[in-house]
């Protein structure tokens, strides 16, 4: 994973509440075995509307979407973070994410930054009205900016912050933990079921 | 005298490899650096199951960071997502399809894997062939790469989906670094009336929630009307906590689990089915444990429900009529309802009752078990499906298709024009080819209205396996217990 810090640029403002994992990236497209390409399929049904803010060359090469709350619900798909990845996309901003998605965010190095109603409302009506207008997303001091005198700090895991900021691998990190690992497996009871044993 | 706990907490509790709260003295060693240290506790995992979709990506990161996988023997594999549900003999006609249930396998002989695999008669979703084996059991801590893997909370398991990247960390390690979730009581009291099935209680439950209601939640399902149901009509419950937000639900292990589990190809045996036994009974919540939120449903006011949005929220029962989306104070709501309505084709006030469908589904890892054919199938017995109706049974596993045609179900089906196919995940999701045209209006027996899931342009109703047997035979929705 590259290390993530700072994401600036301008924001879709993608104004729908429960957004699931279905829209974002269809199952027909989960056959590939690619952890890539996926760019090109996200949102397609939507996309198929030309009024669809995605369709919108004002928001091209817009690293931030906006959405509301409950975003990434439905399936666990990995794939759609892949696809927003795909879209150049490397911060969300809503009120809420799906517990799922929003590991998969991480895992991904996407950005999920929560912010209170009030202020999803507000950088979501400034991205529709002024379409260039920038948002910064700074992980290091966990703050995200909107022109001059809006600021709002949001909350992050600390030690996801630490590996987000270091693009550190997570399996390798745990690896490091394998006496424990081993001194638990010794303790775990032998009545426990296998897959293979007869 | 410890704490009372729940029982999420109690399963959490005896999985905790390592937690760096707990750990004062490690954290005190780390100093200044303790950020860089995990948050959250290390999980152990007792059970992963894998399938076709969610995997690829995982074995291919392990290659390349040429890893293994941890236990083998705590993971299990099989093919559902993807599969043909007919004509299994001939050569799968979609090359990507073919792909990707042939990288499976090859990834179960490379890292040597049990694989159910698409000729094995154990094949089936995965969901299903986890409690089917005995594999699943209470107590357990269970993991796939499926948002449905809450269903074998049933068992009083803890068990959740994960994306592909965890599911590669727990091929690697058999762990998973987590916070500890918030826990909700969900009670359902009372009994529920005739015709009323675990579908609508589930239903029912995310009605009241929301579907953003169980986010950052583990939810145990409790009351009387949750002890009443049978293993499969639990199953079908916890199978849908992922639609109310929370990624598990759970049930108190009790004497319905336990002659479910007994005798199972994985169960414990002799002496050790004893020892089992009386280890699961230390799991139920204690008295005066306390959760987070609580909540409570008359079970005797749960009516068969059919969803008219496009998502699982957005639900009546089948006396109501479609809503008006103006009745809805919050703006989200009543905006999200506009577009549902727009995209079901439907019109605010149009009783359920006089909606007519094209398509039903039987099936899915909600309602594909035994007793879910067997409801449907005494709705169906010697009655014809609706000359302009489309509809398939497609099975949980291939052992719950055997079971249904020893006892002459698939008959009964395929008498009234169902179609009976092979095991799979089928229209559940649209990834094989057995999918709903654009505009087309399906009863389904599954557990997502989404747009699009079953097909682009396809409109799904979700209903109980009763409701949607009915609703094949009147080629419409019907009050299921009018039939009786």
């Amino acid at each position: 994973m590259d290390p993530v810090s700072r994401v600036v640029g301008k924001a879709i403002p993608l104004n729908r509440a429960n957004v699931d994992t279905d829209q974002i990236i269809p199952a027909k497209y989960l056959k590939r075995i690619e952890r890539t390409g996926y760019g090109p399929f996200a949102f397609e049904a939507w996309r198929a509307d030309p009024d669809f803010v995605l369709n919108n060359p004002a928001y091209e090469g817009a690293p931030i979407l906006i959405a509301q709350q409950n975003l990434g619900s439905g399936s666990s798909r990995e794939h759609a973070v892949w696809a927003i990845q795909g879209l150049g996309v490397e911060a969300l901003i809503a009120p809420s994410f799906a517990d799922i998605f929003k590991n998969n965010c991480f895992q991904g190095g996407v950005l999920t930054v929560e912010l209170a109603q009030e202020d999803v409302d507000w950088l979501m009506a400034r991205a529709e009205e002024t379409p260039d207008a920038e948002i910064e997303v700074d992980l290091e001091t966990q703050t995200v900016r909107a022109g001059p005198g809006w600021e709002r700090s949001f909350e992050i895991d600390a030690f996801r912050k630490y590996r987000l900021l270091r693009g550190l691998d997570d399996i390798g990190m745990t690896l490091e933990y394998e006496a424990d690992v081993e001194r638990f497996e010794a303790t775990r009871s032998p009545l426990l079921p296998s897959v293979t044993a007869d | 005298m410890t704490e009372p706990r729940t029982l999420s907490e109690k399963i959490w509790d005896a999985h905790v490899v390592e937690s760096p709260l707990a750990d004062a003295a490690r954290r005190e060693a780390l100093g200044a650096e303790a950020d860089a240290g995990p948050q959250a506790d290390l999980l152990y995992i007792d059970l992963h199951l894998v399938h076709e979709v969610t995997s690829p990506q995982a074995f291919e990161g392990l290659r390349l960071s040429g890893r293994t996988v941890r236990r083998p023997d705590l993971t299990l594999a099989t093919v559902d997502h993807n599969v043909p549900t007919i004509g299994r003999d001939q050569p799968n006609p979609d090359p990507l399809s073919a792909t990707q249930i042939q990288v499976m396998s090859d990834n179960c002989r490379e890292f040597g894997l049990e694989l159910y695999g698409i000729f094995d008669t154990r094949q089936g979703i995965v969901h299903v062939i986890g409690p089917e084996q005995g594999v699943t059991q209470p107590g357990l801590t269970i993991v796939c790469g499926d948002s449905h893997t809450s269903t074998h909370g049933a068992f009083g398991a803890l068990a959740f989906g994960i994306g592909t990247s965890e599911v590669e960390h727990v091929l690697a390690t058999q762990t998973l670094r987590q916070s500890r979730p918030l826990t909700m009581s969900v009670e359902v009291t009372g009994q529920l009336g005739p015709g009323v099935m675990a579908k609508d209680v589930i239903l029912a439950i995310i009605n009241e929630i929301g579907v953003d209601g169980g986010v950052g939640y583990v939810i145990e399902y409790r009351g009387e009307v949750i002890r009443g149901l049978s293993m499969e009509g639990r199953m079908t419950v916890c199978n849908m906590s992922i639609e109310g937000g929370a990624r598990a639900g759970l049930i108190a292990p009790d004497e319905t689990t336990f002659e479910y589990v007994k005798g199972r190809p994985r169960a414990p045996q002799g002496e050790d089915w004893e020892k089992a036994v009386e280890y699961w009974r230390t799991l139920p919540t204690d008295e005066g444990a306390r959760f987070d939120r609580e909540v409570v449903l008359d079970g005797a006011a749960i009516e068969p429900f059919v969803t008219w949005g496009t998502n699982p929220g957005q639900s009546v029962q089948i006396g109501d009529v479609v809503p008006d989306p103006s009745s809805f104070d919050e703006p989200s709501r009543r905006e999200a309802a506009t577009r549902a309505l727009e995209y079901m084709d439907l019109e605010a006030g149009t009783p359920i009752r006089e909606i007519a469908i094209d398509r039903v589904f039987l099936g899915s890892c909600t309602n594909a078990r035994i007793d879910d054919l067997r409801a449907a199938a005494s709705i169906v017995e010697g009655k014809q499906v609706a000359s302009s109706v489309h509809a398939m049974v497609v099975p949980g596993s291939g052992l719950v298709k055997a079971q249904a045609e020893q006892e002459g179900l698939d008959a009964i089906f395929t008498a009234a024009g169902f179609e009976w196919r092979d095991a799979g995940c089928s229209m559940c999701l649209g990834m094989n080819p057995d999918i709903l045209l654009p505009g087309e209006r399906c009863a389904s027996t599954s557990n997502r209205n989404f747009e699009g899931r079953q097909g682009p342009g396809g409109r799904t109703h979700l209903v109980s396996p009763p409701m949607a047997a009915a609703a094949a035979i009147a080629g419409r929705f019907v009050d299921v217990r009018e039939l009786a």
